[in-house]
């Protein structure tokens, strides 16, 4: 029982439960991305409103299991109010947490790869992981970090996309 | 896990079962013991309830092809010496096993060996569907089908132009048949489910293929789920075509089975091209074989093959009156305890009568997502599956992302179904009140 109990901490279950940051922003201004597990039909809606280069207000939809919501949940609220520098620091220190077994589950392409090699050298400091360090016991579970770091991926590429556009309005 | 006074009161009633699973668990080296043959000591006994997605295998069925590749191992159809004659024996063989199972007119030669039901029904799309239909044309389906029975035709429609259309359900899972004769206009080609591999549904399709028939139109039966666990029988069915798959019916992969009448086989152009399905090969053309070897380019799968007409030999002796009579009294059981255990919380997608249905069950409990449910479940050693079941137009229709589904088969019995309870009770209580 002792796996099962690592991968559904109570605050996971809290942050289902009860999930943070749960609504729609207006787009325009904010940026909306949607990522999807095909697997299992888990969908997660990210809103991004950023402002002076800060994370200035996140919001979440969508549906899915108590894993990729509450991570989503998680998430939010670990970068809401941040620097997009810091968000992206703690998108790479996530992904390293999930790392383990993520780069044998998808077929990645080599361009992804070379990110995944790129996220194998950042060393996770579980104290600044906070509560996030909650989702560690996922890695026990190869299938399931699929729908921990959905929404991570939904706000790289959501940072991503922020910041080609500002880029090339420059 | 269960009490034990609720176990005894269950075995009262297990006194005329249709079938003694326990004799049957032996045949089964999965099940030898209730342990299971899982790596990890730790982990409980397998409670399996996943043979809507594959069977387990008797010994029957895995020395059947042991035995091929220990005495008799050469290719098919090609050799003069005697074992590659004893292997073409047993490979024709296991062909009109698997033909007469489903009471197939001509055994021997509508009985068309494929990889899986998926190949068998691309099969008829690329071959019957690529030659017969044409722009404005219309193919029938429901929105209940498999993927398997539906990517196909839509891969062929996006090339060709014809029209797809969908019979219904009703909140019940049943299909919708009150305006077929409409629905029929126009249409060359009607595909359905014997089966749904989520709702459990079975749809009496020989009326709707008469229909079918009297306005022009063949019939394509997808049995993967339906052939496993019910009498078969291609006759009274009515239909033209009918798909299945090995592995779901105690046989190994890589083995499927396509059925057509032989006057549609024969005018069906061949499906891959190579050796095997042809007479003759000139530089600038060729002459196809006879059927059913047209449609089987290459060195077919031989000890698959094998495998399954040992796994038919099973289910016969057996009898699948008494297969189909235990699926149905489990499917009940299963049905009332839940209900009775659960009570609102818990919902079975799918007929409410358990006549109407064959042995699986997609759950929805207490809001809990399935991904979730099947992870406590496995906990406790039972395997359910959880996901869309490659039936998305379904889900949608559902209204869900996904279900949790457990389903039965000849080697499962009440108690499996009552650890299935008391997982979920478990399940129950870890998310408590959850859930958007
Ligand atoms: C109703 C139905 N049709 C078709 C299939 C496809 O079977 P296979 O994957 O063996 O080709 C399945 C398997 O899940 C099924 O349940």
């Amino acid at each position: 029982m002792s796996g099962l109990e690592d991968l559904y901490r109570e605050i996971i279950l809290d942050h289902y439960r009860n999930p943070r940051n749960r609504g729609e922003l207006d787009t325009p201004p904010a940026k909306r991305i949607e990522a999807f597990n095909p697997l299992c039909g888990d969908e997660v809606v990210v809103y991004l409103n950023v402002e002076d280069d800060k994370i200035a207000d996140i919001k979440i939809a969508g549906q899915g299991c108590s894993i990729s919501q509450s991570s989503a949940s998680l998430m939010s609220q670990a970068v809401k109010g941040k620097d997009i520098s810091a968000a992206r620091e703690l998108i790479r220190s996530f992904k390293a947490m999930m790392s383990i077994h993520e780069s044998k589950l998808e077929s990645t392409s080599s361009e992804e790869l070379d990110e995944d090699q790129q996220v194998e050298d950042v060393v996770v400091n579980p104290e600044a992981m906070g509560e996030l360090a909650a989702l560690q016991g996922v890695v026990k579970f190869p299938v399931r970090i699929k729908c921990a770091t959905l929404s991570w991926n939904a706000l790289a590429q959501g940072l991503d996309e922020i910041e080609e556009e500002a880029n090339s309005s420059k | 896990m269960t009490s034990k006074t609720k176990l005894d009161s269950i075995d009262s009633t297990l006194q005329k079962e249709p079938l003694d699973v326990s004799e049957i668990r032996k045949d089964f080296p999965l099940f030898e013991s209730r342990e299971g043959a899982i790596s990890e000591s730790t982990h409980p006994p397998i409670t399996y309830l996943d043979s809507a997605a594959s069977s387990q295998q008797p010994r029957q069925v895995l020395s059947a092809m042991e035995s091929y590749y220990e005495t008799t191992h050469a290719n098919v159809h090609r050799g003069v010496y005697a074992m590659a004659e004893e292997s073409t024996r047993r490979f024709e063989e296991a062909r009109s096993k698997v033909g007469r199972f489903i009471n197939a007119p001509l055994p021997e030669v509508e009985t068309v060996f494929t990889k899986n039901a998926t190949e068998s029904i691309n099969l008829v799309a690329q071959t019957w569907g690529r030659r017969n239909l044409k722009p404005g044309d219309v193919v029938l389906l429901t929105i209940m089908e498999h993927h398997a029975n539906m990517v196909p035709w839509l891969m062929l429609a996006a090339e060709i132009g014809f029209e797809l259309r969908y019979l219904e359900i009703t909140d019940d899972g049943e299909l919708v048949i009150d305006d077929l004769e409409k629905k029929l206009e126009g249409v060359r080609l009607v595909g359905i489910t014997l089966m749904s591999n989520v709702l459990g549904t079975i749809n009496d399709i020989s009326s709707i293929a008469s229909m079918a028939h009297r306005n022009g139109a063949v019939v394509l039966a997808d049995g993967a789920q339906y052939v496993p666990g019910m009498p078969t029988d291609v006759q009274a069915l009515n239909c033209d075509f009918l798909a299945f798959s090995g592995h779901k019916m105690l046989g190994p992969t890589g083995i499927g089975v396509l059925w057509a009448r032989k006057s549609l086989l024969e005018e069906m152009p061949p499906f891959l091209g190579g050796g095997e399905m042809i007479d003759d090969v000139r530089l600038d053309g060729f002459m196809p074989t006879a059927v059913p070897w047209k449609f089987e380019a290459g060195t077919p799968p031989i000890a698959e093959a094998i495998g399954l007409g040992a796994a038919i030999d099973y289910l016969e002796k057996i009898g699948m009156d008494k297969v189909r009579e235990h699926e149905l009294k489990l499917v009940s059981y299963a049905m009332n305890s839940l209900k009775e255990r659960f009570g609102d919380d818990l919902t079975i997608h799918g007929p409410a009568d358990p006549s109407r249905r064959g042995g699986v069950l997609s759950i929805a409990y207490k809001g809990i997502h399935p991904h979730d449910l099947a992870q406590v479940l496995d906990e406790y050693g039972v395997c359910i599956r959880a996901g869309h079941h490659c039936a998305k137009p379904l889900m949608r229709r559902l209204g869900v992302p996904a279900t949790a589904r457990a389903s039965v088969y000849i080697y499962n019995d009440h108690h499996d179904i009552d650890v299935l309870s008391e997982a979920l009770a478990k399940a129950g209580s870890l998310f408590g009140d959850a859930i958007t």
